[in-house]
């Protein structure tokens, strides 16, 4: 109790409690009003009836789910077969986020360790590095991945020069490319939360697992990695959750044929063809899907700072 | 109210209570004017409660805290004229070590160059004029704790708290601003409350110290009185080393209660009220005042066996056995080698007691 | 020759992998701002070092189109992420400052809601609100979504910043006469500052980059420079467009160095 009010940290103190809900007020009113009623309000669409030429009729519908789930026939009278052209495109997004995912992840780990075991005065020069590009435009930065990987682009014309390939590789357009456009654009936040993880991480640990005839690679796989594995997953969740719903990697690096949710919700809202209780019907499984991640996440979180205590 | 002087600060009946939890177990107790007073207990004691509620951090949820007469529940800490001392010094980082001191003067309603004037002689006082243009992150820990002082002092509180504001310094340190504490309290005549878990920083500094465990005040008095006059097993305890013996009373005569311990021993020491023949007390006695003796010179005495003898700088410390009974630790003072006071381990002695030095206790 | 000293903490191949992870950050970037100092009209071939592009951008044919698209984009930077950090630090002082009470789980679940839905869906959620509302799409409802996305980014740094600053801070002050809006403003907010300023950097930059959301809630004809950049990607990469980009990436350079910096100045204070 002695400085339990006053410890800093996380303490939540009540300086501002009369305060607080006017404080809070616009806060609330702002996200209230232009994200989360936004959100319920597409929900709702989602079930309404569509109008040609975009739009809906406010007409309670399961058209735009039906249409997300089952084949009826070109008239839609035949009996109901699974639809799967819609799955497939968010099949090839999960495929895609969570390879995007393992790429950075494999990439981001030894990266973020290394980091975090250099001097002090270095790690910050290190960090800084990492974060530069996460503040650069993220358009710009994909429309660059998509300079570099043409098949007259930079890299296939050093690889040509160079010799070590006889005619351009062809990468743009194709799924591996919107692989290495989601793994550079997220990369950063797969390596900060390892960093953060390893820098607390103490290494007398690794010592005591020496001590006790562990070689390294033992050591990284049984001392280590259990001690940072909270910074690992919330590394890949922040790779894969913003890689699922993208849009510009695909739609810039893998053109036509490597669609993904984004650029098919995208497109119900563009021009003519758009059905928007379709569009939001989609972005409604889109966020479900998130949100059931996240949850799973949330609790696992919980649990274990129960276990830390 | 009386006609005599009131106390600095009256705590009548203060209850506080966390939700379920209550941190503070209706407390009672006066400090007097210029006094230097002190909190003392383990932490988690409620010390600190008590004292964030005299400065108005808490609120208090039954009873009442008088300043000087008036009852000062319900006034924010802003309108109560008592300063603190905080433990981490809480030193404004973006400002001076002169605006530092200053912000309470102008808080108060004087001029920026009064203020600073006046935080200026502050500073002096304490001696760090020269720093008045750094930043706190600038200076060392020690000379934060003054600057936080000077800031603490600079309104002229009517009281100043002081929440354990050297156990931050080394031991050398924390030596030296006792001493300076003192002379400070007494320069300028202002109530101090210190709060503190180190009851040596206690003993050194107080004029009287109020020992807390668990929410409740356990003893209140001089530091003399605390230290020889436990009045129960945790203040004894607490306060200085002991050796704590379970007891049983045989009978009580002209205020001797005659008891005996584990192996038979018997002895004599003064009784205490609560005290009655046939009961199972436990005595307490300081090491230091026990010694050691080759042949049985006194009733007393308690027959044991030398176990070990540890050299601590200015004493040294042996540990005994008393045949079939606990053990005993004796302090004898490095001074006293030659009066043949140290046994070596093995050798059979007597354990003697001081005139008047065990005490009984009954809880 | 000396034998090297067993380092438990170093592993071989991270040195290497860092480098790569580095060079696939930045070899794009660098590509293409090299390029954009190409003399050549085609992308393709190299012809020798020119500023050409950057005055194209000024002056040239499409430079009324991209001055305007940049006018709207740091107009609506500046005022979406003055407006979320204002907002971010009344409710961070609330949520850090508030003491415990029931809302603040739900508080703290809405301000991050930007962060957990994804953009398309918030994108495609905000154009369906304007459009149920009648609300015509423009600069303004650019702006509106700006600032509600932007106050998450806004709230992170103020919010751990302030969590940062103990509570005894303002406690000295108000023990030493210093009313609670005086604590606030004199001691308080001048602590904030560094996460103030770091909050608005973020937003401002994440306001500036924002394609998705913009692009379904713009008006026709309306652009911003990602939507104009975008727009003329479609139509192949022109070394204009790398010229714009090379800009735009220098201004987020000198964004973090600005922050990187206001944050150092905080440490030694």
């Amino acid at each position: 109790m002695a400085g339990g009010a006053t410890s800093g940290g996380n303490a939540v103190t009540d300086t501002y409690k009369e305060a607080r809900n006017w404080l809070l007020l616009p806060a609330w009113g702002t996200l209230g009003i232009m994200v989360l009623a936004p959100v319920l309000l597409m929900l709702v669409y989602s079930f309404l009836t569509k109008e040609f030429r975009g739009g809906v009729i406010w007409e309670f519908s399961l058209a735009a789910y039906d249409q997300f789930f089952f084949d009826r026939g070109l008239f839609g009278d035949d009996p109901a077969k699974i639809e799967w052209t819609y799955i497939a495109i968010f099949w090839r997004s999960i495929w895609q986020a969570g390879a995007a995912t393992v790429l950075s992840l494999l990439i981001g780990f030894p990266t973020a360790y290394f980091i975090a075991t250099r001097p002090e005065k270095q790690r910050v020069i290190w960090v800084f590095l990492i974060t530069i590009p996460y503040w650069v435009n993220l358009l710009i930065r994909t429309v660059s991945m998509r300079f570099l990987l043409r098949d007259e682009g930079p890299l296939n014309s050093f690889l040509m020069t160079t010799g070590l390939v006889d005619s351009p590789i062809h990468m743009i357009n194709t799924n591996f490319a919107v692989q290495v456009g989601l793994f550079y654009s997220y990369l950063p936040f797969m390596v900060l939360p390892i960093y953060a993880a390893v820098e607390r991480y103490n290494f007398t640990l690794s010592e005591a697992a020496a001590d006790l005839y562990a070689n390294k690679w033992i050591t990284l796989r049984h001392i280590v990695l259990p001690a940072v594995k909270p910074g690992v997953v919330a590394g890949c969740i922040l790779v894969f959750v913003p890689s699922l719903g993208s849009f510009l990697a695909p739609d810039l690096l893998g053109g036509a044929k490597n669609f993904m949710i984004g650029s098919l919700i995208e497109e119900q809202f563009k021009g003519n063809a758009g059905n928007w209780p379709f569009g939001a019907a989609a972005s409604m499984i889109l966020l479900t899907m998130v949100l059931i991640i996240l949850v799973i996440y949330a609790r696992a979180q919980a649990r274990s700072d129960k276990e830390a205590g | 109210m009386s006609l005599e002087q009131p106390n600095a600060i009256e705590v009548r009946d203060a209850v506080k209570r966390y939700g379920d939890f209550t941190a503070l177990k209706t407390i009672s107790l006066s400090i007097k004017d210029n006094e230097f007073f002190t909190l003392l207990g383990p932490s988690g004691c409620g010390k600190t409660t008590l004292l964030r509620m005299i400065a108005g951090f808490e609120d208090v949820s039954e009873g009442a805290i008088f300043l000087y007469g008036e009852e000062i529940e319900g006034l924010p800490p802003h309108k109560r004229p008592v300063n603190t001392v905080f433990q981490n010094y809480a030193l404004f980082p973006h400002k001076t070590v002169l605006d530092n001191v200053a912000f309470g003067l102008q808080m108060r309603g004087n001029s920026k160059s009064d203020s600073r004037k006046r935080a200026g002689e502050m500073l002096e006082l304490v001696q760090l004029s020269q720093f008045a243009g750094r930043k706190p992150a600038q200076l060392s820990g020690g000379q934060q704790q003054r600057v936080a002082l000077a800031r603490a002092l600079a309104p002229q509180p009517k009281v100043l708290l002081l929440d354990e504001p050297l156990s931050a310094l080394d031991l050398k340190l924390r030596k030296a601003m006792q001493l300076e504490l003192k002379h400070l309290q007494r320069e300028t005549g202002i109530t101090f409350i210190f709060v503190t878990h180190d009851q040596e920083e206690a003993l050194t500094m107080s004029d009287r110290i109020a020992v807390m465990s668990s929410g409740e005040l356990q003893q209140l008095g001089d530091a003399r009185d605390i230290y020889e006059r436990p009045r129960n097993m945790f203040v004894a305890d607490f306060i200085g080393e002991t050796n704590l013996l379970d007891v049983s009373v045989d009978r009580i005569e002209s205020g001797q209660a005659i008891c005996h311990l584990g192996g038979g021993h018997a002895l004599t020491c003064p009784s205490v009220e609560e005290v009655a023949a046939g009961s199972k007390v436990h005595l307490s006695v300081r090491p230091e005042r026990l010694f050691l003796t080759a042949t049985q010179d006194d009733g007393n005495a308690l027959k044991a066996t030398v176990r070990e003898n540890i050299f601590v700088g200015t004493d040294i410390t042996t540990l005994v056995d008393l045949a079939d009974g606990p053990e005993i630790i004796i302090r004898t003072s490095n001074s006293e080698r030659g009066n043949q006071r140290i046994f070596d381990p093995g050798t059979p002695v007597y354990v003697n007691m001081e005139h008047g030095a065990a005490r009984l206790l009954v809880d | 020759m000396t034998r090297q000293r067993y380092d438990i903490k170093s592993y071989p191949g991270f040195l290497q992998i860092t480098l790569l992870c580095l060079f696939v950050l930045y070899a794009p970037l660098i590509v293409v701002a090299v390029y954009s100092l190409n003399a050549s009209a085609s992308i393709a071939v190299w012809e020798g070092f020119s500023f050409r592009w950057y005055v194209d951008v000024f002056t040239g044919p499409e430079s009324a189109k991209f001055k305007t698209a940049a006018r709207n984009s740091f107009v609506i930077a500046i005022i979406a992420a003055s407006v979320a950090t204002a907002i971010a630090t009344l409710a961070a002082t609330a949520m850090v400052r508030g003491g415990k009470f029931r809302l603040r789980a739900w508080s703290f679940g809405l301000i991050s809601l930007p962060l957990m839905v994804p953009e398309i869906v918030t994108a495609v959620a905000t154009l369906i609100f304007f459009n149920s509302i009648g609300f015509d799409r423009g600069l303004l409802t650019i702006l509106l979504a700006h600032i509600a996305f932007c106050i998450p980014f806004a709230y992170l740094p103020i919010s751990a910043r302030m969590q940062g600053i103990e509570d005894s801070y303002e406690q000295a002050a108000q023990d030493l006469y210093a009313t609670k809006r005086q604590a606030f403003t004199k001691i308080l907010l001048p602590l904030m500052l560094p996460g103030i300023i770091s909050g608005f950097l973020l937003a401002f930059i994440i306001s500036l980059d924002d394609f998705i959301i913009t692009n379904f809630v713009k008006g026709a004809g309306v652009e911003t420079l990602p939507t104009a950049i975008f727009g003329a990607v479609k139509q192949g990469i022109k070394p204009n467009i790398m010229a714009i980009s090379t800009m735009l990436l220098g201004f987020s350079v000198l964004m973090v160095l600005i922050s990187y910096l206001v944050s150092r100045t905080d440490k030694t204070s």
